[in-house]
C-alpha cells in the first residue's frame, strides 16, 4: 500500500469492524516541526492492553477468515520507514485511538495520496456511522462532520447521486483550498 | 474554507423529499465493495470510486452502494457483491474500473449477470 490515504481507509475499517458509531480522523502537517501526524479515533469495542501490544505483529488477528492480520503491521512499517512513531491507545468497551507521526521531509515518507476519495468512500459506504474529519495544514484547516448533514440525508439512500455529488464536492473544495492535492 | 450553508441543507432536504422511494433498505439494488486490507491493497477504493461515478453520472437514486470487510478471498480482490431485489447475490472478482462499469450497466441497471466476471460457484473457499 503506497499511499497514506489508503492506510487511513484500512485503519478505519478496523474501527468499523469494531462496531464504532463515531470515527474521527485528524491529519496535521506542521512544516516548522517537520511533522505529519495522522490520528484515527473510534468509540468501538476496543482492545485490552495485552492485545494492543501484539497488534503490530503481522501474525496477530482476531478475524476468522484468515490467520494473519496485516493492516496495522503494514501501517507500522510505513511509519517506521520514515522515522516516525505509531501508538495505539485502547480501552475495552470505550474505543481506540491510533496515532502515527512521520518526519514530513523524510525521503521515505509515503505520499498522502487521495485523502478526499478515502473520506468519500468511508462516508458513502457507511451511512450509519458518523465521521468527523480535520485537516490542519500549518495555520490553515478544513473540517467536515457528517453530523452536520445528517438531518438532510437521514431516511434516504446516502449513496444517491445527489448525496455523492454534494459530499464529494464539499470535500474536494475544502481540500483544494488547503492546497492538498488529490 | 467552504462551509455547509443552511441554503445547501434546505436544497438537499428538498431534493430528498421529492424522491420518496429512497428510504434505507428500499433500494432496488445493493452493491457491496469488499474493503479488507487485501482488497484495499488491490485497488478496492478505485472500484468504489468507479461505482460512485456510475451512480453520479446516471443520476441513480435507488442503488445502495456500501462497503464491507474482508471476504476471505484475498487472491481474487478487488471484489464486489451485487444483489438485486429478490435475486441471489452474485460475487464478482479480479475487478478493474472497466469491468465495474460493465457490471453496472449490464447487471445493476439491466438485470443481466455478467458471467465472465462472476465468481464461479464452488470456488468460494478462503485463502
Ligand atoms: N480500532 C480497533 N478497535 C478494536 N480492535 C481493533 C482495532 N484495530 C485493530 N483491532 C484488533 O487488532 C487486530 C489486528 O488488526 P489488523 O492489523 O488491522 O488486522 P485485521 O484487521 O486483518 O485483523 C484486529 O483483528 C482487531 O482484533
Ligand atoms: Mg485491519
Amino acid at each position: 500500500m503506497e499511499d497514506l490515504s489508503l492506510h487511513i481507509l484500512d485503519i478505519a475499517q478496523n474501527s468499523i469492524a469494531a462496531e464504532a458509531s463515531r470515527i474521527e480522523i485528524t491529519i496535521r502537517e506542521d512544516i516548522r516541526k517537520d511533522l505529519l501526524s495522522i490520528e484515527i479515533t473510534d468509540n468501538g469495542a476496543g482492545l485490552d492492553s495485552d492485545t494492543v501490544s501484539r497488534v503490530t505483529d503481522p501474525f496477530y488477528t482476531t478475524r476468522k477468515t484468515r490467520d494473519v492480520g496485516l493492516g496495522l503491521a503494514l501501517f507500522n512499517e510505513a511509519v517506521e520507514s520514515s522515522n516516525g512513531n505509531l501508538t495505539i491507545k485502547s480501552q475495552k468497551g470505550k474505543g481506540t485511538k491510533v496515532k502515527a507521526t512521520f518526519q514530513f521531509s523524510n525521503i521515505d515518507r509515503r505520499p498522502m495520496g487521495n485523502i478526499g476519495e478515502t473520506l468519500l468512500v468511508l462516508i458513502i459506504g457507511n451511512p450509519k456511522i458518523s465521521f468527523s474529519f480535520l485537516y490542519q495544514k500549518n495555520s490553515k484547516k478544513f473540517s467536515f462532520d457528517t453530523e452536520l448533514i445528517k438531518n438532510s440525508i437521514n431516511g434516504h439512500l446516502q449513496s444517491s447521486s445527489e448525496n455523492i455529488r454534494f459530499i464529494a464536492g464539499t470535500l474536494n473544495d475544502g481540500l483544494k483550498n488547503l492546497g492538498v492535492s488529490a | 474554507m467552504p462551509k455547509i450553508t443552511p441554503k445547501d441543507l434546505a436544497r438537499i432536504r428538498e431534493k430528498s423529499r421529492q424522491s420518496t422511494t429512497l428510504r434505507e433498505g428500499a433500494g432496488r439494488a445493493k452493491v457491496t465493495v469488499h474493503m479488507g486490507t487485501c482488497g484495499i491493497a488491490a485497488g478496492a477504493r478505485d472500484i468504489m470510486s468507479a461505482l460512485m461515478k456510475e451512480v453520479e453520472s446516471r443520476d441513480v437514486k435507488d442503488v445502495l452502494v456500501t462497503t464491507s470487510g474482508c471476504a476471505g478471498l484475498c487472491s481474487r480482490e478487488p471484489m464486489i457483491t451485487v444483489e438485486l431485489l429478490d435475486q441471489p447475490p452474485i460475487k464478482y472478482v479480479d475487478l478493474t474500473k472497466e469491468k465495474m462499469q460493465k457490471i453496472f450497466e449490464d447487471h445493476v441497471m439491466n438485470g443481466n449477470i455478467v458471467n465472465e466476471y462472476a465468481l464461479a460457484v464452488g470456488s468460494e473457499r478462503a485463502h
